[in-house]
């Protein structure tokens, strides 16, 4: 029973790590630019969903806000931030992105208070019984909201003319655009769409902890950067395999590792035990 | 006087580590996202050694050859991994590092190191021993650059495949880059423990991988000067001005941000544009975004 329940926590917080580690990944297999600054996103968007909870009551408008205004936020900072480097070696853009990620949460210190906030009166509280196990409705809702968001961007990609030109784009950036693509919009509907993911997920972290602090994105920020690593750098399906399997065994290592190593440590051993083994990643090849 | 003598000593530290840093980073092109974890095993192994009563030089000596010898085994990765995953690699040693510590009872845990002696050669005495190796860091520096040694690791960050084709033995350069970069770094944290007298898992956390890192990167990738400059400045400003202490991680992010998105050769660079006859800014690593 405690492997179920252990497994089952394990998804709810594999399904954030997915919602976080894909933007980013989608980020590095169009620009190959390790995104740091995207759990600032993150971070922004628990700020925002429980800023627009608390004023209007409407967890479905906040979650809407919250991904709109990330999303144009992260289209901005490609805009501002990336497309200018885009020709520098690989290493300034991700220096570039650390520093921007490290003034983003001091911002959000500065604006919002070091103590973080909290929801007046948090939706989703209740527990329900599930096959036996208690799960709070938050979690499921995790859960659920991350397949929709997911299902929905493998739909976009496989189904319709726009995720056609971003595949073609991420593949061969100069074929496609000799086929007419404007890369540039592709980066920018790449953006938007990362960036609302990884607002979505901190409004649901918001939910299930009912707590948003300044900090909140730094955990997150560097073990997306594992998982993405773990997935094979680009690969979506790789990645959102590596954001379970690293929720469970993160679930499982607390409680069989927890006196040799800290929950934050076990990704990294892992991360480093994968690519001495393949260094590719998990599902790359070498 | 005290205070003056506090802040010299504190610069001396921070040039040490930011040269360390530079060795494996700037001379050698293998970009290292947690290199405050070796001065953290320095610290560590120093202040062990000194609170169970051993003679501080010893404590010293062995915190560097302690996390040279870590550094090589860590250096290993760079064998396997390039680039972007070499960067996210050294990332996970550095919260592997404070991840294991935290655990650990033998070192103080949470709570950390308390009470560690001092060096036994008074604060001016001290301040002096850390200037004097600071700037023997600084001609040693120096000296690897223009060695056949530095011309060495110059080819294997410029292009290592070509390194390689014309009998370079990339892995040997790589392996001593980190050798000698995670010593030096051993050392810092050294001096660090028996300069504060107190250390704890957060002084070594990502936070300080990045500010020894923005020294680096604001100082210029690879030049000594520079970096003796910005280690300088950065180290000793917060400890100057309140308002930039309250605001120092915003500063150095902003720092880290602007100086790669406007000059990313760093304040070298940005000396070297006045003088024309001057090399072209080097790029550390192959290949841009496309």
């Amino acid at each position: 029973m405690l492997a179920v329940e252990l497994t089952v926590q394990g998804l709810v917080q594999g399904s954030i790590y997915a919602l976080i580690a894909v933007g980013l990944t989608l980020v590095y297999g169009l620009l190959r630019i390790l995104h740091v600054a995207h759990a600032g996103l993150f971070t922004l968007g628990g700020y925002l969903g429980v800023l627009v909870t608390n004023a209007t009551g409407s967890l479905g408008l906040a979650l809407v806000v919250a991904m709109i205004a990330v999303g144009l936020l992260g289209i901005g900072i490609y805009r501002f931030c990336y497309k200018p480097i885009l020709d520098r070696p690989p290493y300034v853009a991700l220096i570039a992105s650390i520093g921007l990620f490290i003034a983003m949460e001091e911002i959000f210190r500065l604006v919002f208070g070091p103590y973080g906030i909290s929801y007046v009166d948090p939706p989703l509280s209740q527990t329900v019984g599930v096959a036996g196990l208690s799960l709070r409705q938050a979690e499921i809702a995790t859960m659920l909201g991350a397949v929709a968001l997911i299902g929905g961007l493998a739909a976009l990609a496989g189904g319709t003319r726009i995720g056609t030109a971003w595949r073609a784009s991420v593949t061969d950036p100069q074929m496609a655009q000799s086929f007419g693509i404007d890369i540039d919009r592709v980066r920018h509907l790449n953006f938007f769409i990362g960036s609302a993911l990884a607002a979505a997920a901190g409004v649901m972290v918001a939910l299930l902890n009912n707590l948003v602090e300044p900090t909140m994105g730094s955990v997150p920020s560097y073990k997306a950067l594992a998982i993405i690593v773990l997935g094979g750098l680009g690969d979506v399906r790789g990645t959102l395999i590596a954001a379970l399997a690293l929720g469970v065994i993160e679930a499982f290592g607390t409680i069989y590792l927890g006196s040799l190593l800290d929950r934050d440590a076990i990704a990294f051993a892992f991360l480093i035990l994968v690519l001495m083994l393949r260094p590719a990643g998990l599902f790359g090849k070498a | 006087m005290d205070y003056e003598i506090t802040l010299a000593t504190t610069m001396g530290i921070g040039i040490i580590a930011a040269l360390s840093l530079n060795l494996i980073t700037g001379f050698c092109g293998q970009i290292s996202l947690g290199h405050a974890a070796f001065t953290g095993i320095g610290a560590y192994c120093a202040a062990m050694m000194t609170t169970s009563g051993l003679p501080f030089a010893l404590a010293l000596f062995a915190g560097g050859v302690l996390a040279g010898a870590v550094g090589v085994v860590v250096g290993l990765t760079s064998l396997r991994v390039r680039h972007d995953f070499l960067a996210i690699t050294t990332m996970g040693v550095g919260f592997l590092f404070i991840g294991i510590v935290r655990q650990q009872d033998a070192l103080g845990g949470e709570l950390g190191i308390y009470g560690i002696p001092g060096s036994g050669l008074g604060r001016e005495g001290f301040m002096i021993l850390t200037m004097a190796l600071a700037a023997a860091v600084a001609g040693f520096s120096l000296y690897i650059k223009r060695s056949w040694m530095g011309y060495a690791f110059d080819a294997v960050a410029d292009d290592e495949d070509t390194a390689r084709m014309l009998g370079i033995d990339v892995a040997r350069y790589k392996l001593t880059a980190f050798a000698l970069g995670t010593a030096l770094a051993g050392l810092a944290g050294g001096l660090y423990a028996h300069h504060v007298r107190y250390i704890g898992p957060d002084s070594f956390g990502f936070t300080e991988s990045v500010a020894i890192l923005a020294m680096v990167v604001v100082g210029g990738i690879g030049s000594v000067p520079g970096i003796v400059l910005a280690a300088a400045v950065m180290t000793v400003l917060p400890q100057w001005l309140q308002v930039v202490a309250d605001y120092k991680l915003l500063l150095y992010g902003g720092l880290l941000f602007a100086v790669m998105r406007f000059s990313p050769g760093g304040l070298a660079a940005l000396v070297r544009v006045r003088r024309p006859a001057g090399p072209p800014p080097r790029r550390a690593a192959e290949g841009g975004a496309e």
